[in-house]
């Protein structure tokens, strides 16, 4: 009986399996890298506001602490985003006349709020707390990126879970004295690992981290 | 909604043979109904499948919804919903931000929240202006820090889509200010002839402020009449102190200091409005049993190096967080935190309760007897001759159980206590308050002030003449401020026809209910959380009631429309509270007065002061008339949850089981098992009831421990008006209640008709099978063996693994069956903490309930009188939680401070966890029961705890929301959590005090120290869980002279 398929059938099945293989890799790879791309995560992305307000200038140029606008960020789990009446409280003075900052005087005059568009938004079932982290001597920075650096505000970090967790399992890593959490410009020392980190999370009780239910409930 | 269905199935039981199996004691000692003791099929399809009929929603023919499920569905198992990205979101900060305002935390604010004419005192949760949750005021004497269920149910209620939305004319929608210009007109008309042809219609009023509008009115009109009716008004109780007194005064019982109180008929622990609060939280204030012997194991010593446990915390109130304000909120006796005392010295208060049907009173008696309504007032009568009452003479065959408990009160002379039932007769009330006389109780555990009401007149005296005068053609202007007398004014007054005859009615009230189709005009009333006003507690303390937000719907308060009749312009019910109190306080700096009394939530030295007032025999008093006709006798009681039908558009308080009968959305008529074998009817069997001349269908219930030969009606179902949740549920009992039998009636007659009414029952579902749940022991039992609650249990399994070592908090409860009356509080209280979805009456009667605490009830004895035992159940937080081992995804875990957590977001709905829970405390979301589509419901929901979807296992988390707060704002300070700074929610509501939570590795804290007594012990020890949730066992304290057997 003759051979029913040709040799180079061979060759065919061979190079299919492969193809299937490397093309269910690259799907995955693919996805993967959708998944935590820019594109999904938007880190990066520079969102519209309705005043392109600059961190950069505000904080590098002008010298204001984070805490001047965020108000609440050392006793609630919400930083705050600053009252109409706090832009102001400066720019009733400077800056009075600008286009630019013509949505803030109307906010002013009108009562109806700015509406901004959130850049570090978690999901619904994550319950983040401000506070706790500074208490425990997590700087603005570690998860903000140089916030001082940016004419407009982006995110730098994924905010993903295994993103949150990579601290919460090693915070030796990233805590800092209290009195530098916000300080953006702050460098850990070379004996973090060894001496000052341990030395940290001993001192401030950081407790164990990586409960469902620290975050989740 | 057709809710009779053919008998497909005998679900009856046969009573006959269960007296037989109860006699050879081959059934439970502790059954949970009659169901479970007959074995019957449909209570083992609840043992065996946790979730009965689970496969019903694929049997059903395919049809578009589910085949659009089934391909929502599909996707979700493709995975594809983790793959949405997030949607824009906006952040809108303030334009000026008040200055007490933190984002991110909760506002507290001290308000009242008026109910039958009487405020109880509540501290209101507001997250960015939104009232999510309401909690008692520690500050105010009928709260004392505790709730009742109507008090968390007030949020929904004020959040409710069905809330009337605007002004209507004949049902259009019209103005405030078309209606007001109508009310001038006809006021006008009115007073050129002094008023006469206005009338005022309102339920008991308790404000002084609108008392104060209401007398000006009369004094401008003095031919204007105001009338008052409330169903549950203190009609027979004010009849009768004026019997006893001469005038009506106001009885306020002082549970705390009686040895010995009798009950005749009196529900005191949940029926008497809001100043049950206070007497339930008085009553078990001696129930917190503390002795010197301590179980063997103690805790040890195990606090985390550099911490410190801290002091008590200082008393605090509205404070802006959870954990700061809960350091004021437990109120446990000093009991709990004493040494203890030798077990041979322990008492506690002695309760003997005479009732036809059972109660939360009746099941916390040490004594219950059953007496037919109507016999009531014999007994009373025979008792108050036994102690020496003048003037009283016993009756015929008065109860054998009499002179031991004559001579029980008389021994106890002063520390004594008779509480007359609210819904007896004048006869009974003036009786009790003789006898308190006599026996020397007055002063001690009872005094007397005037009524917190304003004008304490006979409501049915008030609305008679109303009426009467409607027919005669006198009414021009009829003016009804809250209250629904078309739906529940007494048949035989005819309030409807009466209503017809006149020329402009105007109802206010938050719904458009049954009244509102009958009147010209309806205006929204102000819901007591967007209102200004004031309101008397159940002694008299005025509490300023606050807004917390801005009317929703433009509504009005029930002042307001008054102030339009009392001067010349409108004014807002801010303005009418503020002057009154500004000519009223007599303060220096008012100003500073009045921001106190905001804060505080009470008005300085306002409580009323004791009267004067000596109780004599009320010789004059009419004995009782003799209804004749024989047949059933018929007793009218509120609905245990829904109360008149104010709250029948409530869905929380419709899905609450009702105590004693664990069932839901509806109200059978209860029937005594004896009864109901003479009738040859079971539960749920259709019954047809011939009373007054009227017929009405009616689903059965057969109550253990109920009245032979009553029938029980509830009032307030059958609504036809008033929102979407209430129509079609029950059977309307007000078409029954007539002015000659308010609560009770004779002459009625039952025929059972076929058919089965299928009732929502929880009792069956979330069954932990026999293996004696509840303890129990008399005083002399607990004194003779005092580990009576231990001794039986099945020693710990050894293991090759070693003990987790907690280093940090090891969180745990202690739940007191002593001092818990099965109020249900602690579960409505949950639904409102932690967003618990209303599944509705279908889905309930599959087993569906979604809550996570249940208030188990067990009978023991025989089925005429069983005693009652409740047991909440949470989730046990076991140390070797069987549901964690076979999650195959890792979604429900353990945490490092001994919780077990359920994570959300991680569960793909295998149920495997709640197959192999034996307690039974976990809860499935079959169907997407949260609502995510209503607006008005956004608003109400707890921003800390996530709304669960569809395909999501839930359950009781101890509140770890409130757990975290604690814990970041006492980490914030460098310090350990203090003891009693963690309130969960159903222990924050608690009027018993029986739940409390702490820490278990601190051996001062509360929940250690109770944990360490002897009474303690755990569910189904047995199998080796280790629960964290632990209970105390129950004492009783019978009367020798009476002990059965």
């Amino acid at each position: 009986m003759p051979q029913i398929f040709h040799r180079s059938t061979n060759s065919l099945a061979k190079i299919s399996i492969l193809a299937v293989v490397c093309g269910l890799g690259a799907l995955i790879g693919l996805a993967y890298t959708f998944d935590r791309g820019a594109f999904n995560t938007d880190v990066g992305v520079v969102k519209p506001q309705p005043v392109p307000f600059s961190h950069k200038h505000h904080v590098t140029d002008d010298g204001i602490d984070c805490r001047y606008c965020h108000t609440s960020v050392e006793t609630s789990h919400y930083a705050g985003l600053p009252a109409t009446e706090i832009c102001m409280s400066c720019h009733s003075q400077i800056w009075s006349n600008a286009t630019m900052l013509e949505p803030v005087r109307e906010s002013f005059r009108t009562g109806q709020s700015l509406a901004w568009t959130r850049v570090h938004d978690l999901p619904e079932f994550v319950y983040f707390n401000h506070s706790i982290h500074l208490k425990k001597g997590i700087g603005c920075a570690t998860c903000h990126g140089r916030v001082d650096e940016m004419p407009l505000m982006f995110k730098v970090n994924t905010l993903l879970m295994n993103w949150c967790v990579e601290c919460h399992r090693n915070p030796e890593k990233y805590i800092r004295p209290r009195e530098e959490v916000f300080n953006m410009a702050y460098q850990p020392p070379a004996d973090q690992l060894t001496n000052l980190g341990p030395k940290l999370v001993k001192l401030y009780h950081v407790q164990k981290l990586d409960d469902c239910w620290t975050c989740h409930r | 909604m057709i809710q009779i269905q053919p008998a497909t199935k005998n679900k009856s039981v046969d009573l006959a043979r269960l007296r037989e199996k109860l006699a050879q004691s081959g059934g439970p000692e502790y059954w949970k109904s009659l169901e479970e003791l007959a074995e019957t099929e449909e209570f083992k399809r609840f043992v065996e499948d946790e979730f009965a009929d689970r496969s019903e929603e694929w049997l059903k023919p395919a049809n578009r919804r589910n085949v659009l499920k089934l391909m929502g569905a599909s996707f979700a198992l493709a995975g594809l919903s983790a793959c949405t990205k997030q949607p824009r979101e906006l952040i809108v900060p303030y334009v000026r931000q008040p200055e007490e305002f933190t984002p991110g935390k909760p506002l507290f604010f001290a308000s009242a929240m008026p109910s039958g004419g009487m405020g109880l005192g509540v501290l209101v949760e507001s997250h960015l202006g939104r009232p999510t949750k309401i909690e008692g005021n520690p500050d105010h004497p009928t709260s004392l820090g505790r709730t009742n269920i109507w008090a968390h149910a007030a949020v929904l209620d004020f959040w409710d889509p069905d809330r009337a939305r605007a002004v209507t004319h004949y049902g259009d929608i019209g103005t405030w200010a078309q209606c007001k210009a109508e009310i001038m007109s006809a006021k006008a008309n009115a007073a050129l002839r002094k008023g006469a042809g206005l009338r005022i219609l309102t339920e008991a009023v308790a404000s002084p402020t609108a008392a104060d509008l209401l007398n000006t009115i009369q004094k401008t009109f003095p031919q204007a009449k105001w009338h008052q009716y409330e169903v549950v008004s203190r009609a027979g109780g004010n009849a009768g102190t004026a019997a006893a007194f001469g005038r009506p005064v106001n009885a306020l019982y002082h549970f705390e200091k009686a040895d010995v109180i009798v009950s005749l008929d009196s529900d005191f622990l949940t029926r008497l409005g809001p100043a049950s609060v206070r007497y339930a939280k008085d009553f078990t204030s001696r129930r917190h049993v503390m002795t010197d012997v301590q179980k063997k194991e103690q805790p040890k010593e195990n606090l985390q190096e550099g911490y410190q446990p801290g002091p008590d915390a200082p008393f605090r109130n509205q404070a802006s967080s959870h954990a700061e304000r809960d350091t004021a909120g437990h109120g446990l006796p000093p009991q709990v935190k004493a040494s203890g005392i030798p077990v041979d010295q322990v008492t506690q208060p002695r309760l003997y309760a005479v009732e036809p049907t059972p109660s939360n009173t009746g099941a916390m008696a040490d004594h219950r007897f059953v007496v037919k309504a109507s016999e009531v007032e014999d007994f009373t009568r025979a008792l108050a001759a036994a102690v020496g009452v003048g003037g009283a003479a016993a009756g015929g065959n008065a109860h054998p159980a009499i002179p031991a408990i004559a001579k029980d009160l008389q021994a106890n002379r002063g520390k004594c206590l008779v509480v007359p039932g609210e819904f007896q007769t004048p006869a009974v009330h003036a009786l009790a308050h003789a006898m308190n006389q006599a026996l020397g109780a007055v002063g001690n555990t009872v005094t007397y002030t005037d009524t917190p009401e304003a004008n304490p007149v006979d409501h049915i005296a008030s609305l008679r003449e109303l009426v009467n005068d409607m027919f005669n053609g006198q009414v021009d202007t009829l003016i009804i401020l809250g209250g629904n007398p078309a739906y529940n004014a007494p048949a035989d007054l005819n309030f409807i026809g009466a209503l017809n005859k006149v020329k402009l009615r105007v109802h206010v009230s938050t719904h458009l209910d049954e009244t509102a189709m009958y009147c010209h005009w309806h205006v929204p009333e102000a819901h007591f959380l967007e209102s200004w006003g004031d309101i008397r507690a159940h002694d008299g303390t005025v509490t300023v009631i606050q807004p917390l937000i801005e009317p929703l719907y433009g509504g009005k308060t029930y002042t307001e429309v008054l102030s339009v009749l009392a001067g010349e312009s409108e004014r807002t019910a801010h303005d009418l509270v503020k002057s009154y109190w500004a000519a009223n306080s007599g303060a220096g700096n008012f100003d500073a007065w009045w921001q106190v009394c905001l804060h505080n939530g009470t008005v300085p030295n306002t409580a009323l002061p004791a009267a004067n007032a000596t109780a004599k025999a009320p010789a004059g008093m009419p004995a009782q008339q003799q209804q004749g006709g024989g047949g059933l006798e018929i007793i009218f009681r509120p609905d245990p949850t829904i109360f008149d039908g104010r709250y029948a558009n409530n869905g929380w308080l419709q899905e609450l089981p009702k105590p004693l009968l664990r069932l839901t959305w509806a109200n059978p008529v209860l029937i005594s098992p004896k009864t109901a074998q003479h009738l040859g009817v079971g539960s749920m069997d259709v019954i047809e009831i011939d009373y007054n001349g009227r017929k009405v269908k009616a689903p059965a219930w057969v109550q253990p421990g109920q009245a032979d030969d009553t029938l029980v009606a509830f009032l307030g179902y059958g609504r036809t008006g008033g929102g979407k949740i209430s129509a079609g549920l029950g059977v309307d009992m007000y078409q029954f209640r007539t002015t000659n039998a308010l609560w009770h009636g004779s002459g009625a007659q039952v025929r059972k008709l076929s058919g089965v009414w299928n009732l929502a029952t929880v009792q069956h579902a979330q069954t932990m099978e026999e293996r004696k749940p509840v303890r129990v022991a008399t005083l002399a039992e607990f004194q003779k063996e005092p580990g009576f609650a231990t001794e039986e249990v099945i020693q710990r399994w050894d293991t090759l693994y070693p003990d987790y070592h907690y280093e940090g908090y090891k969180w745990g409860m202690s739940i007191d069956l002593n001092t818990c009356i099965g109020c249900v509080t602690c579960t409505i209280a949950c639904y409102a903490e932690n967003n618990i979805p209303v599944v509705g009456m279908e889905e309930t009667g599959k087993g569906r309930w979604m809550g996570w605490i249940r208030v188990d009830r067990y009978f023991h004895g025989g089925v005429d009188d069983p005693e009652v035992f409740f047991q909440p159940v949470t989730c046990m937080h076991c140390e070797n939680a069987p549901c964690e081992v076979v999650c195959p995804v890792g979604a429900t875990v353990h945490s490092a401070e001994g919780l077990n957590q359920m994570v959300y977001n991680r569960c793909v709905g295998t149920r495997y966890c709640s197959n192999n829970c034996p307690y039974k405390v976990r809860r499935f979301n079959f169907l997407l029961y949260s609502d995510w589509y209503t607006q008005s419901l956004y608003g109400m929901r707890n921003p800390d705890v996530t709304v669960r979807s569809r395909g999501v296992m839930e359950k009781c988390t101890y509140c770890i929301q409130r757990i975290q707060s604690a814990k970041i704002l006492a980490e914030r300070e460098d310090r350990r959590v203090r003891d009693g700074e963690i309130t969960p929610a159903c222990a924050q509501a608690c009027p018993g005090d029986a739940i409390v939570f702490g820490d278990i590795n601190d051996p001062h804290s509360r929940v250690a120290q109770l944990k360490a007594q002897i009474r303690d012990y755990s569910l189904l020890e047995d199998l080796n869980t280790r629960p964290r949730t632990t209970y105390l066992a129950r004492l009783r304290n019978p009367n020798p002279e009476l002990e059965k057997g």
